[in-house]
């Protein structure tokens, strides 16, 4: 039984499917650059947010993308993954990389807009952003996977996006740097994924304000790091036995 | 093929399950019949590897459902009674997707693909998506989709809900054939009764037992002689009536007076000079599926 033959699969599924629904990518790209542009305009400065709302973009994507299997359990095509051969492994991956090909594609429609940003990285950095940009969306579907997994309904979902994730992303440096936070929010934000997300990028896009974020090889191990642990996870917790009904 | 072990399960306090066990030879096509509710969709659940019951053993063709999950997954077949399909993917995705799924790919799965469209009639609308076939012809794929890795053993719950009596007709044409043909051991859950009087053996699940196994002309003759089933203004003082005059066991279900007794045309008889005028209809039959079902039960199948 072929390990990798599931994993195409699905995540071929995930790129028909978001295909079909073209809104889907409207919806997700358009309101990070909604916020770009309020907050960037705000305080005059478009650069310097460019990066962030690049994160809230592909964090929006990666996460509404992982919660479709809410959908899929409730509509039942989970179901025959489920009752089938495959390993829970590898569909875990199908859709982890599904989403997070799906993240990708939106986060570089986003990025798209670098030049308007006063973005002045050549080609070395935006080479960098698009493979940062995979990681942290690797990573982010990872996190989606483990929180929609254990859901039956995707409104305690949107509760999650606006009590956790949205906050992640306020305490990311994103608006406010890391230098300047006070003490225990920079703890917050030392132990914050996100952190790390947006410092890679600002390193490879806007070299000239990551002073003070952490660097690019910590970032890197780390985003790396907290991406391989979400996936293990969501493998352990897809694999688990239950007296309860799957779906 | 399928052997059930002293099959418990419990959700919280509620017992949907109390020590069911049965046994289904290979090729036999075995319906497990019962009200909503009496624990056949929990079975299903089990049987199909979806959930480990409290307690008791499951095994499919040799191999212990718990521990050889992955085994058992690759030699049945599952048609679920809601839908398992992708509605935005065609029904050509969705066969190929769940080949995938199944280590199945190549030339191998575009032949059985081809096979399995062929002979559920799906084969011209393999390009349309889900969403756009009507309840007929997703069933259909459905039972493709089941199909497609040729398992020994086919589990459908419920496999005719939504279909009209025509599509109801050829699903069993099918599945006699699949039997017959190939050798395929069915299982399958029905609350109807002409489905559950064509199938080799039947069990009947009610309140989360097993209350009687057989064939259905076994299980019709375990009602001896015949069946009278009389209508009343008030059933519940006739019933009482008869019950302290001819020392028999009416029922009183539905608005009607049963009684399963031989010789009825002589008891009705004695039933209208016993007790003239209260009595405003009357029939007499052969035993069928469904007084069994009753008499078991308290229900009136439907």
């Amino acid at each position: 039984m072929s390990f990798w033959l599931p994993v195409i699969a699905l995540w071929k599924r995930e790129l028909v499917r978001f295909w079909r629904q073209k809104s889907r990518i409207l919806g997700v790209v358009a309101s990070p650059l909604v916020f770009w542009l309020l907050i960037g305009s705000g305080f005059g400065d478009m650069g310097l947010f460019f990066p962030g709302s690049l994160v809230l973009t592909v964090m929006f994507s990666a996460i509404f993308s992982t919660i479709t299997i809410i959908e899929d359990r409730r509509e039942g095509f989970l179901l025959s993954m489920l009752v089938s051969p495959a390993s829970r492994t590898s569909l875990v991956l199908g859709k982890v990389f599904g989403s997070a090909t799906l993240a990708w594609i939106q986060g570089m429609i986003f990025l798209a807009f670098a030049p308007l940003a006063g973005v002045k990285a050549g080609a070395a950095g935006l080479l960098g952003a698009a493979a940062s940009i995979f990681l942290i969306a690797f990573t982010l579907a990872g996190l989606g996977f483990l929180i929609a997994w254990k859901m039956n309904s995707t409104q305690g979902f949107h509760a999650v996006m606006n009590l956790a994730l949205l906050p992640m992303w306020m305490v990311s440096g994103a608006i406010f740097p890391v230098a300047k936070a006070q003490v225990w929010v920079k703890w917050v934000m030392l132990a914050n994924p996100l952190t790390y997300s947006l410092a890679l990028l600002r390193g490879q896009l806007t070299p000239e304000a990551a002073a003070g974020s952490p660097p690019t090889q910590v970032s890197i191990g780390l985003t790396v790091l907290f991406g391989v642990v979400l996936l293990v996870a969501s493998a352990k917790l897809a694999n688990r036995k239950s007296t309860a009904s799957a779906a | 093929m399928i052997s059930v072990q002293n099959v418990t399960h419990r959700y919280g306090s509620r017992t949907a399950l109390a020590g069911v066990t049965f046994r289904v030879s290979k090729g036999e096509i075995f319906g497990l019949l019962g009200p909503n509710g009496g624990g056949k969709s929990t079975l299903f659940r089990i049987l199909s590897t979806m959930m480990l019951p409290s307690e008791g053993r499951t095994v499919i063709d040799g191999l212990d459902v718990d521990r050889d999950a992955a085994e058992v997954r690759r030699r049945i077949g599952v048609v679920f009674q809601s839908q398992s399909l992708d509605k935005q993917l065609t029904v050509a995705e969705n066969l190929r997707s769940q080949g995938s799924l199944h280590g199945m790919s190549g030339s191998r799965l575009a032949a059985r693909m081809e096979q399995v469209m062929e002979r559920l009639r799906i084969a011209d609308r393999r390009n349309d998506l889900v969403d756009s076939l009507s309840g007929g012809l997703r069933r259909r794929t459905e039972i493709a989709k089941g199909l497609l890795h040729s398992p020994r053993v086919l589990l459908m719950d419920e496999a005719s809900t939504g279909l009209d009596p025509r599509a109801r007709h050829e699903l069993w044409t099918f599945v006699e054939e699949l039997r017959t043909r190939e050798g395929v051991t069915i299982l399958l859950t029905t609350h109807l009764l002409d489905e559950a009087g064509r199938c080799d053996r039947l069990a009947l699940l009610h309140e989360g037992h097993i209350v009687t196994e057989g064939s259905p002309a076994e299980m019709r003759a375990r009602i001896g002689g015949d069946v009278v089933v009389l209508e009343s203004a008030d059933t519940a003082t006739l019933g009482g009536n008869i019950e302290a005059r001819f020392g028999v066991r009416p029922k009183v279900v539905d608005g009607t007076v049963r009684v399963e007794i031989p010789n009825g045309h002589r008891f009705i008889a004695d039933l209208f000079e016993a007790f003239p005028g209260t009595i405003d209809s009357v029939s007499l039959h052969k035993p069928t599926l469904e007084d069994l079902f009753i008499r078991e039960t308290g229900a009136v199948c439907t």
